[in-house]
């Protein structure tokens, strides 16, 4: 058989376009952000759009090496390649160099190697490994407590290294939980009122929020009356989020860092401190929103241009696109990830192995995640959290990290006819 | 090893995942709709980083006299300027040591200029010094959102003519809100010469539009410089004064209040222009302009007022060759009319005092000797002519003559600040008397030039050029020509006629050579020149009376016209004649002979002398 040899036998294609396309996309944005007039040379690694073609062409060849293993590899290996992860995640506290005050990175060479990247790789496979490995038709509070950990072992480490936006990513985690059935929808639920409410908390007076989540409790135990003992848990709903929001404008106050106080002061307040913790976004938000409808062509952005946008070849790389390609350009480029997700979910849900599935959903989860998270920062709905918008984004360590979990899940899919 | 088999449950919550993404998506989209496409500010937002809006000041307009000689011109300095939102962190302290301000007014200042506007540049110190300027454009570049814009400050070659040339100052908020071509720290002239020609004065600023890097580093023109324009330089100015006559009248005005007028009657050229006690001009110019300023405001001697343009005085005797010459105009004398003079005037129970001097006089003599009764007997005859009904229209008729001489109303001419003088309506004494309450001697004072008469020097000086021109007059202006000398105002041009024959005014010259030659001013004769003057007492109910003198020369073809006015200064042909011929002298010969004349003038002490 002639597609045993061919390595893209059985796998989706529309995924490999759109991956295509997307870092096509990405190296143009960093090549006009570094762009810098009279400058020559793409292969020149001097510059970052030169090494970022670097990190593509060897990202493909990744690709294409992950395609050639045997998909059974990457079960069997899930617990090696876990501990590898979280050996090097530890190590990074003896060997480690700081960069952009996190310390998360190793130095090899002139490249600086990020292993929280690929640490989000390990648990997407340790989880899906540990969670088809449980034959129950429901699963223990034991065995959601080990997947927690699982999930928590590699959070916490890379907390401890300041990165706070890797830290928040291994939340995508919850979403995978939530579709194996793990989760409930309550406490997806939940999780989101918890969220809004931090951010409501941020913005108003506690005793106000307090005040209208009481109103609230108080008009559903009278549309609710009739139901036996609904009053009763309204009350106690009500009881643990008036101490949540409390307790949340305490810590606020008295436990977050300065700078992550202050960025979030920012995105609350909008456009102050502007030499300060606000500059970021507020170029940010000038470079994308004066990009117009159309935008201001390739190479055109004065923003991006002149420099105003720091990080701007990596997490702020989206003002590139809005303010040189405009609405049209954002559109489509939300539009490419929208696909892509929704194509993933696909993929997913055909899986015949509970493993396919809920690796292909934690990586689902994590591109959600980096999307959702990064663009929304450098439009002002979400707190300046440094972490890189996927396959867009100058550097290495995130570049193959994702390729890495995307080709893996193409190879499971691939191969899903065999698994059974 | 064997992989679990898909237990598929919970197939509806992809669904669940699947909307949650789709709606987040959709909130980036509302989100980005707002930004890029709803609020435009974020496009104002972008060019004010990137686009730097530099303004080049022109040189202001210069000054020269009538025969070429430059007065007034530009010195270059230096304003520090500040754009607050390009201020990073700089090092706060070495900056306040190099401008030698403290930390706390650094604040302040800026502040201000933030409150002013975040992107447009304000200015943080004006005029700094040459040595600061030095020292600061070497550290520049430490100090992000600063630069430092030259300006020009006007020069006086001569401390003169201060309230003629007026001063430059910023323009306020009432003009910025008006005109948009001013913006906060802008130049504008705010009295005289600079206010009258600001438009001519001022050139057209010229604007550059420079890209920047985030660095404030200039990157080049914006488009190729297609938005740029050039600044234009302000135009010259040729004024009509002449600076060695002015300067000498000045000369001669020291230590006394009062003013001179000079005006070339054949154009209506304003020669001199003297208010006294003036200013040099350079003190209302730079950093000390504001306490210059105000010194000069609460001295009671009030500088800062022109004299020569606002003080509004009785003319006293001088008012004669006017009133004499509507009489005879209006027929109810002839030159040959006499009229005995006993010293004192009595009509109706009112009584004029007149000096002693021969009597009989005719028209001639009774101005050469300067007679009270026949100026009042004529006054009278004028204004109860039975051809007029009553008594408001013959008093408006002989209004109406004033009118023509230019008394009781402005020039509109291109000085700044004149006043209209004052001369009573009809209505007036209506208001005061009733319509029928009023008779010729009721308003006898004004047949002698006091009661509501109000002259300014400049209005005075006029009446005399148009005497000398036998019967019309130029209106007074102080620039002839605007850019080259050649360029000359033609809005001056024609001539303004009084409804009197030149016979009159025939008789009127000679009447005042007369007074010259052989009357009230002989004291005061310039040799070998013809001049034809009167002289006038005005009383002064706060203390010593005015002395007054108008005179033109030569006689026959007159070049000058000229009004003098010392305040409290006693008899016109004691202190105002001789300084008027000095005047005259000066400027028809180029230099005065009678040096022991103009000691006594220069000499003479009218303010720190009296009591």
């Amino acid at each position: 058989m002639k597609s045993q040899f061919n390595i893209f036998h059985n796998v989706d294609k529309p995924v490999i376009i759109l991956y295509l396309i997307l870092v096509s996309i990405g190296w143009l944005s960093i090549y006009s952000a570094d762009f810098i007039e009279g400058q020559s040379g793409f292969f020149s690694l001097q510059t970052s759009y030169g090494r970022q073609l670097l990190f593509i062409l060897t990202a493909i060849l990744a690709a294409g090496a992950i395609l050639m293993i045997n998909a059974r590899f990457f079960y069997s290996f899930s617990r090696i390649i876990y501990a590898i992860a979280i050996l090097l995640l530890v190590s990074i506290f003896l060997a480690g160099v700081e960069i952009n005050a996190t310390r998360a990175w190793f130095r090899i060479g002139g490249f600086a190697i990020q292993p929280s990247e690929f640490a989000k790789f390990a648990t997407a496979l340790a989880l899906a490994a540990y969670i088809s490995n449980i034959r129950t038709k429901k699963p223990t509070k034991a065995n959601i407590y080990k997947s927690i950990v699982i999930v928590l072992i590699p959070a916490l480490l890379t907390l401890m290294q300041k990165d706070v936006g890797t830290t928040l990513v291994f939340s995508a985690f919850v979403f995978a939980l939530y579709r194996e059935g793990w989760i409930s929808g309550i406490v997806l639920f939940m999780g989101g009122l918890a969220v809004t409410l931090f951010i409501l908390t941020m913005i108003f007076n506690e005793f106000i929020i307090i005040g209208v989540l009481a109103s609230i409790t108080l008009l559903l135990m009278f549309f609710l009356r009739k139901r036996q003992g609904s009053a009763i848990r309204l009350i106690g709903l009500f009881v643990l989020l008036s101490v949540y929001v409390y307790s949340v404008d305490l810590a606020f106050e008295n436990i977050l860092q300065a700078h992550h106080k202050s960025r979030i002061e920012v995105l609350i307040y909008g456009d102050s401190d502007l030499q300060g913790a606000g500059y970021n976004l507020h170029q940010s938000k000038i470079a994308i929103g004066s990009g117009g409808f159309w935008g201001k062509g390739f190479l055109q952005g004065t923003q991006t241009q002149f420099n105003f946008i720091p990080e701007q070849t990596t997490d702020f790389i989206f003002c590139t696109i809005g303010e040189e390609w405009g609405f049209v350009g954002s559109i489509t480029l939300i539009g490419l990830f929208l696909a892509l997700l929704l194509r993933l979910i696909a993929l997913a849900e055909r899986q015949k192995s509970s493993f396919s599935r809920v690796y292909a959903y934690s990586v689902v989860s994590v591109l959600f995640v980096h999307f959702a998270i990064n663009i929304g920062m450098t439009i002002g709905l979400v707190p300046v959290i440094g972490i890189p918008l996927p396959f867009i984004s100058y550097g290495g360590s995130s570049l193959w990290a994702m390729t890495l979990m995307l080709f893996t899940l193409l190879k499971l899919d691939a191969e899903r006819l065999e698994m059974t | 090893m064997h992989i679990q088999r898909n237990t598929n449950q919970h197939t509806h919550r992809k669904t669940v995942f699947s909307a949650i993404i789709l709606g987040v998506s959709l909130l980036l989209l509302v989100r980005l709709f707002v930004l890029q496409i709803a609020d435009p500010s974020y496009k104002a937002f972008a060019r004010s980083n990137y686009l730097r809006h530099v303004t080049d000041f022109p040189s202001r307009g210069l000054i020269y006299d009538r025969n070429g000689d430059l007065l007034v011109y530009n010195e270059a300095h230096y304003d520090l300027m500040v754009i607050p939102g390009q201020v990073g962190d700089i090092d706060t302290l070495l900056f306040c040591n190099l401008l030698n301000i403290s930390v706390e007014t650094f604040e302040s200042r800026l502040l201000q200029a933030r409150r002013h506007s975040r992107f447009r540049a304000s200015v943080f110190e004006r005029q700094i010094s040459k040595t600061t300027f030095a020292a600061f454009q070497e550290k520049l570049f430490r100090f992000p959102g600063f630069f430092v814009q030259p300006r020009n400050l006007r020069k006086y070659t001569y401390p003169i003519a201060a309230h003629t040339f007026g001063y430059v100052g910023e323009a306020g908020p009432s003009v910025i809100n008006n005109d948009p071509y001013y913006r906060p720290g802008d130049y504008i002239g705010i009295s005289g010469i600079e206010l009258a020609y600001e438009k001519e004065l001022r050139g057209q600023k010229g604007l550059r539009i420079r890209m920047v890097d985030v660095m404030n580093r200039d990157i080049g023109p914006f488009q190729e410089g297609r938005h740029d324009t050039l600044a234009v330089a302000g135009k010259d100015l040729h004024t009509t004064l002449d600076a060695n006559l002015q300067l000498y009248g000045e000369q001669l005005m020291q230590n006394k209040r009062g003013s001179i007028v000079a005006i070339e009657p054949s154009t209506g050229e304003i020669l001199a222009l003297v208010s006294s006690p003036s200013y040099d001009p350079g003190l209302l110019v730079g950093r000390q302009r504001t306490r210059n300023y105000r010194a000069l405001q609460n001295d009671t001697l009030s500088p800062l007022f022109n004299r020569a343009l606002m003080a509004q005085y009785p003319p006293g005797s001088v008012f004669k060759i006017v009133s004499t010459a509507i009489a005879l105009q209006e027929g109810v004398i002839n030159p040959g009319t006499r009229h005995n003079c006993s010293g004192i005037y009595h009509t109706r129970g009112i009584s004029i005092r007149c000096r002693d001097h021969p009597s009989p006089v005719d028209a001639l003599s009774s101005i050469q000797h300067s007679c009270n009764t026949y100026s009042s007997i004529l006054f009278q005859q004028t204004i109860n002519q039975p051809r007029f009904e009553n008594i408001q229209q013959s008093f408006d008729h002989w209004r109406s003559y004033l009118e023509s001489f230019g008394l009781g109303q402005m020039f509109g001419s291109d000085l700044s600040y004149e006043l209209p003088g004052i001369v009573a309506t009809s209505d007036y004494y209506n208001r005061i008397y009733g319509e029928r309450g009023w008779r010729s001697q009721t308003i006898l004072s004004l047949g002698i030039g006091q009661g509501e008469l109000g002259v300014t020097p400049l209005q005075l000086a006029n009446v005399t050029a148009a005497i000398a021109n036998r019967g019309h007059f130029f209106t007074p202006h102080i620039v002839r020509a605007v850019d080259t000398p050649d360029n000359l105002q033609n809005r001056f041009g024609l001539a303004n006629h009084i409804p009197i024959d030149r016979v009159h005014f025939e008789t009127i010259a000679k009447a005042m050579q007369l007074v010259v030659e052989e009357g009230t001013a002989s004291f005061s004769q310039i040799p070998d020149v013809t001049m034809a003057g009167k002289t006038g007492t005005v009383q002064n109910p706060h203390g010593e009376n005015h002395s007054v003198y108008v005179a033109f020369a030569p006689v026959d073809n007159p070049r000058i016209a000229i009004s003098v006015i010392i305040e409290n200064a006693g008899y016109g042909s004691v202190w105002a004649a001789p300084l008027a011929s000095l005047m005259i002298e000066k400027y028809l010969n180029g230099e005065v002979n009678r040096t022991w004349f103009e000691q006594r003038v220069k000499e003479a002490d009218f303010i720190t002398a009296t009591p």
